[in-house]
């Protein structure tokens, strides 16, 4: 039995919600179908009846400012996100972590709208995003409706979305200000599968010496992308010193649930991993922040 | 829908379930588009859509509508120059794109099997960047692998490719030493004879051909590493529409095992017979197409009693153990003595003892395996395949049909890369045996994750070494202790077991020896050939052990190793006086100059493997580490080493050497090829080659050992002088003249200031009933048994390497840098390619120190897929230089002896030890795990 009966190159939102309504037997959207295609391929997903492609979509292939946001539609292709300089200019966490997905050919289709509904723990573009506090853009029969990022997390490798009735079409970013910068950050092992020992994205509003906000997303630290607000919450205010960033690790350690994953890293290499990420992350973010309010640092990374 | 596919648009209704591999390849033909893995993984697929390289196998056919394709064979005519590139391969590069005329002059195509990906990526990349550095490069080949591991090649080829584009100048040809003592076609620099066809996507592979009403085959595998068969229905598959045969065990008419040298394999298991690791075959079923035939495996009900899995050899070794086969769980207890151990080490002033252990690592050649069985009017049946070994092959095939041997022609096609992984039998008698009892062709092909769990690996192992020695470091006497786990079926494991034992106490001289191997069969995948043939496992304890050592004696651990060197003279640990060809210190003094010479410290030995911080980053420490090791060429031990191959010239002038040798990536047929035109002293692009082929091609042996170019290489030129001879004694008479006085130039005899057209000749010889054609049956010089003490081995290559690491101490990331590799190799007779060769087995050993693990737990793989079983990259590969070291051995062809295997071995423990001066880490487990690196150094007192 084919893993599809039918694909549908969807030419507008409308067709593609409604095909997935009325598709006459399962439906599934698709855009680079990097990790659905396999899922299929390699039976870990039942064969569907229908997969709607979402690839074409005006609303789901745009990236653009629109107003004060940066909007990343769904299937933006990451190799385009990779070389956007208006990504790179508010959001280059961002450009950081769709620069490590996948390998080159897999980045010419996968997008960031199917790394982030595949709802895996470390996926570097849901960690990059969390930390630059994105919002969803959702597309369902009765219109959008936006929805902040950590909702459509339910667990590893289930999003909240309907399949059937929902469309994820974008991202909405907030454009960064003077004195904002953010970072992404991780660590891989040579062997076994290419998903990150320990990721981290950090966003930060710098002020004078002050860490005047920040937002640090980390994973693999649970069944979710995780905020570790509470190092946040301790960091907010605080100058950037070495010390303070230790005690800031203490919680960040408190709050994320590392895990042993066999053959990947064990929970002490992840915990001691979190320490040099939190380091090099805060650190590139903070520099970054210094040279475009015009203060000192240069950006090493 | 329709779409433009390489310029030309194409109206065709996408199918369910397709991909624009598919499409490409099975409706379309345009079989250059290759599949490796099927899971986004090798890159193989890479074809351009709209200006972007994609992987086709993951990319929904449908979805390209509309779209524009190019695939590897639309590549010619993108080129928008047609450049000249010098007389000598202007005929053979006409008409290519600028790239494919660099990869095949820069020796960038060796298997072949990548290729096309490299090139569409490649294609892709100067598209958008003309004039790209090394490291844009590596981001854009970062996903393409090649496991020949040309990346150097491929990046050189890259840039001059980019040049040429840029400049309209005919691509640059690569700057490679030559042999020190080259002739007129031997020792220079010559591209391959199927270079062209490869760049092309021309290249036939098994999987690209079809034959009319050719069905699908898939076999059925009991997927439980140990169990008893106790029921199998296969009544509901043979009732598939579409299902044209399913066969059980009781459906074999001939012989039911099988295997290389021990018949121990079951073709199938059956009732009440035993599965002993998860890749055993219960059914094999043959259908329509390939989706039917997998569709009919889920309806074979199997019911299995099982049992406890024996899991490791040192287990298995447990008197309590169960036994796997009957005759017990031991494959083979090698020994090795010589003097007295407890006598050397009382004599000894220190002795140290450490145990290393070794992972299984799968060869993960791009191309899976893939047989197709053809049964023939005349009642005799074609097996088409890619494998190391056809005549034996043929003669498996036949023992299951209950054939004679003749009955049966395997006729080799293009190998995506072997490196001892396809000299076992994978689906050729399963093929076999559906295409007879339904008189149709069948395909046999493997997917990736077949291939993983199936296919022979690498030897686990467990080396205990103990080690003693003066305090000078003069080495007095080593002990080994070897596991070898090989797996559910003996495979080649007694003969690879056998070499990590000889091979156990490195290359060097020592009064006292005693090594023991157990070779185990256990409940894992079978174990057997691996490139390196159990050296690999056995060099890297015993030169982790020889820095141990000279660290222990505060010696310099290059002078402790040229202190104890084989050299001419030596008597080896099995007894072997060797009289010639030891280039081992000279291997090790090239590198160490070269060592010198790159880090500019006066060659001060404590300044040379220091650990050093990089300025600016003081958690990267950086060193260098050094290993040697040394290879046996051939097969030895006391096995009849032999190869036929056959000369033949033909009226056009030509000249054509056939032999069944295989030709895997490595080079085989260009040296052949050189041979030949250097005997005849012709142009080699008059020497056709033809391979693999055991109706027409006489049986060349096991390409194994690194055997080839010294056995079937001495069978071509015995054979090339043998026809020379009688043509020289032909035109002798006719001219009445000594036949010495007869001479070869390029296309031309000369007889007595006369110049006949070499094609005449063919005539000449008919006339007086000749054949214009030789056979000759080369016997290498003959070798003893291990145990008595005399010549194990007919030639042994030596190699020393200095590879410099980098370790990152906050993460325990470690990557290579640079390795310096010098092998001695007797006579360097094919530079470019054993470039290749030196390029490539330096990153399959640094895979086998940093990357490749093949994990199985409690008897069931775990890497199942290639995402999970990582090979190297471009983007890991380091600087190779390479330095080629010529001790000629009297009987190689021209001096030469085997490259294949040595030019990998020293890697892993240069690698290893490398780690250790840089951190203070010890490796003592493969592959080099990071986490344990980082918690030794954060625990270390």
């Amino acid at each position: 039995m084919p893993v599809w009966e039918k694909y549908i190159l969807a030419a507008s939102l409308q067709e593609a919600l409604e095909a997935a309504a009325n598709a006459p037997g399962t439906a599934r959207f698709i855009a680079g179908g990097t990790d659905l295609l396999l899922d299929l391929q390699q039976g870990r997903h039942p064969p569907v009846h229908t997969l709607i492609d979402i690839t074409a979509l005006a609303e789901t292939t745009a990236l653009e400012i629109r107003s004060d946001e940066l909007f990343i539609g769904a299937a933006v292709p990451l190799s385009r996100i990779v070389h956007s300089p208006v990504v790179m200019e508010h959001a280059q966490a961002l450009a950081e972590a769709s620069a490590l997905i996948g390998g080159p050919q897999v980045r010419n289709t996968a997008t960031l709208g199917g790394n982030v509904c595949h709802a895996l723990p470390a996926a570097d573009g849901s960690i990059a995003l969390l930390a630059l506090n994105a919002s969803a853009e959702i597309a369902g029969r009765n219109g959008c409706r936006r929805a902040p990022l950590g909702e459509l997390f339910l667990g590893p490798g289930r999003s909240a979305l309907d399949p059937r009735a929902e469309l994820l079409t974008g991202f909405y970013l907030p454009l960064k200000s003077s004195g904002q910068a953010s970072a992404h950050r991780r660590v891989m092992r040579p062997q076994g599968v290419a998903i990150a020992i320990l990721n981290m994205a950090i966003w930060l509003a710098r002020q004078d010496d002050l860490i005047q906000d920040i937002r640090i997303a980390v994973g693999p630290a649970g069944p979710k992308p995780l905020r570790a607000v509470q190092a946040e919450d301790f960091l907010r205010g605080k100058p950037y010193r070495q010390e303070t960033i230790a005690q800031s690790l203490d919680l960040l350690l408190a709050e994320a649930r590392f895990r042993t994953s066999p053959h990947r890293a064990s929970a002490e290499y992840r915990r001691r991993l979190a320490g040099v990420l939190l380091e090099d992350a805060l650190q590139a973010a903070w520099q970054r922040a210094g040279i475009l309010s015009g203060r000192q640092g240069t950006d090493r990374s | 829908m329709q779409l433009k596919i390489n310029g030309n648009y194409v109206s065709v209704e996408p199918k369910p379930g397709e991909m624009l591999v598919d499409l490409l390849r099975e409706r379309l033909g345009l079989t250059g588009v290759k599949v490796g893995c099927n899971e986004s993984e090798c890159g193989a697929c890479t074809v351009i859509v709209n200006g972007e390289p994609v992987l086709s196998c993951t990319y929904p056919s449908a979805k390209a509508a509309g779209k524009e394709v190019w695939t590897i064979e639309g590549l010619a005519s993108l080129s928008p120059v047609h450049l000249s590139t010098g007389a000598e391969q202007e005929d053979l590069l006409r008409g290519l794109h600028p790239l494919q005329q660099a990869f095949v002059l820069y020796g960038a195509v060796q298997c072949g099997f990548c290729i096309p990906g490299q090139l569409m990526t490649a294609h892709a990349l100067l598209s958008r960047n003309p004039n790209p550095t090394q490291a844009d490069i590596r981001y854009a080949l970062k996903d393409t692998l090649c496991r020949c591991a040309g990346y150097p090649t491929i990046e050189r080829a890259i840039l001059a490719a980019a040049e040429a584009l840029r400049t309209g100048k005919p691509v640059k040809p690569p700057s490679i030493p030559a042999s020190h003592m080259p002739l007129e076609v031997i020792g220079t620099i010559q591209v391959r004879p199927d270079a062209v066809e490869k760049v092309t996507g021309e290249a036939v592979y098994t999987d690209d051909l079809k034959f009319p009403g050719m069905l699908h085959g898939r076999v059925k595998r009991a997927g439980i590493p140990h169990g008893i068969l106790r029921r199998l229905d296969v009544s509901k598959a043979r009732a598939l529409p579409g299902v044209a045969a399913v066969l059980t065990a009781e459906d074999i008419p001939g012989e039911r095992y099988h295997g290389l040298v021990i018949f121990d394999w079951p073709t199938l298991v059956g009732i009440g017979e035993r599965v002993r690791y998860v890749g055993d075959s219960v059914a094999i079923v043959a259908a329509e197409s390939r989706e039917i035939a997998s569709q009919a495996l889920d309806l074979i009900e199997a019911e299995y009693e099982l049992l406890e899995p024996i899991c490791d050899p040192v287990a298995a070794r447990s008197p309590d153990a169960p036994a796997i086969h009957p005759q017990g769980n031991l494959l083979k207890h090698i020994k090795v003595r010589k003097g007295d151990v407890e006598q050397g080490f009382a004599e000894s002033e220190v002795v140290l003892e450490h145990t290393f252990h070794t992972a299984f690592t799968d060869h993960a050649f791009i191309e899976p395996e893939c047989s197709i069985a053809r049964p023939t009017e005349d009642g005799r049946m074609e097996v088409y395949v890619g494998s190391q070994i056809p005549y034996a092959d043929r003669n498996q095939v036949a023992r299951a049909l209950g054939w004679p041997e003749e009955r049966v022609r395997v006729i080799g096609q293009l190998m995506g890369g072997g490196f001892g992984g396809k000299e076992d039998i994978m689906g050729q008698i399963h093929a076999a045996l559906l295409a007879n009892a339904v008189g149709r062709p069948v395909k046999l092909l493997f997917d990736r994750h077949e291939s993983l769990l199936v296919h022979p690996k690498r030897h686990a192992t467990q080396i205990r070494v103990k080690m003693g020695a003066r305090r000078d470091g003069t080495l007095v006497a080593v002990e080994t202790e070897l596991y070898g786990d090989t797996g559910a079926y003996a495979s080649l494991g007694e003969k690879v077991m056998t070499r990590a034992t000889t091979h156990s106490t490195g290359p060097y001289e020592m009064p006292h020896v005693r090594a023991d191997c157990y070779a185990m069969y256990t409940n894992n995948p079978p174990a057997g050939a691996f490139r390196g043939f159990g050296v690999t496992q056995s060099a890297f304890a015993i030169e982790s052990m020889m820095d141990m050592l000279a660290e222990k004696l505060g010696l310099d651990r290059v002078e402790i190793r040229r202190k104890n060197a084989l050299k001419v003279g030596s008597v080896t640990n099995t007894g072997q006086y060797l009289d010639e060809s030891v280039g081992l210190r000279e291997c090790i003094d090239r590198v160490i100059a070269e060592m010198d010479r790159l880090i500019g410290q006066g060659g001060d030995p404590a300044a040379r493997f220091a650990s050093r911080s990089v300025p600016g980053a003081p958690h990267l420490r950086r060193a260098w580490g050094f290993a040697v090791a040394f290879k046996n060429t051939g097969l030895g031990g006391g096995a009849p080493d032999k190869a036929s191959a056959e000369v033949e010239l033909f009226a056009d002038g030509s000249l054509e050497v056939r032999t069944s040798s295989a030709e895997l990536g490595q080079g085989l047929v260009t040296v052949l090829r050189m041979i030949v035109a250097q005997e005849f002293n012709q142009p080699p692009s008059k020497v056709k080659v033809l391979v693999m082929d055991t109706d027409l091609t006489p049986d060349g042996g096991p390409t194994t050992a690194s055997r080839q170019t010294y056995v079937s290489g001495n069978a071509a030129l015995y054979a090339a002088r043998t026809l020379r001879q009688a043509i020289a004694s032909t035109l002798a008479e006719k001219y009445d003249v000594p036949p010495e006085q007869v001479r070869f130039v390029e296309g031309l005899a000369q007889v007595n200031g006369l110049s006949l057209p070499l094609g005449e000749v063919v005539a000449a010889m008919r006339a007086e009933g000749r054949e214009p054609r030789a056979l000759y049956e080369y016997w290498a010089p003959a070798t003893s048994p291990l145990g008595t003490g005399g010549k194990m081995h007919f030639a042994y290559s030596f190699a020393a390497q200095a590879a410099e690491v980098e370790v990152n101490t906050r993460t325990g990331e470690t990557r290579v840098l640079r390795v310096i590799a010098a092998n001695d190799v007797g006579r360097a007779l094919n530079p470019l390619g054993l470039q290749g060769q030196v390029e490539g087995g330096v990153v399959m050993g640094m895979g086998n120190a940093l990357t490749e693990h093949f994990i199985v737990e409690n008897g069931r793989v775990f890497t199942d897929r290639l995402a999970r079983y990582r090979i190297p990259s471009i983007i890991q590969t380091p600087e190779i230089i390479s330095i080629v070291v010529e001790h000629p051995t009297a009987e190689g062809p021209y001096g030469a002896k085997g490259v294949g295997e040595i030019v990998s071995i020293p890697t892993t423990p240069a690698i290893t030890n490398a780690i250790y001066n840089a951190v203070g880490v010890r490796v003592d487990s493969l592959p080099v795990d990071q986490e344990k690196i980082l918690l030794a150094l954060q625990n270390a007192p």
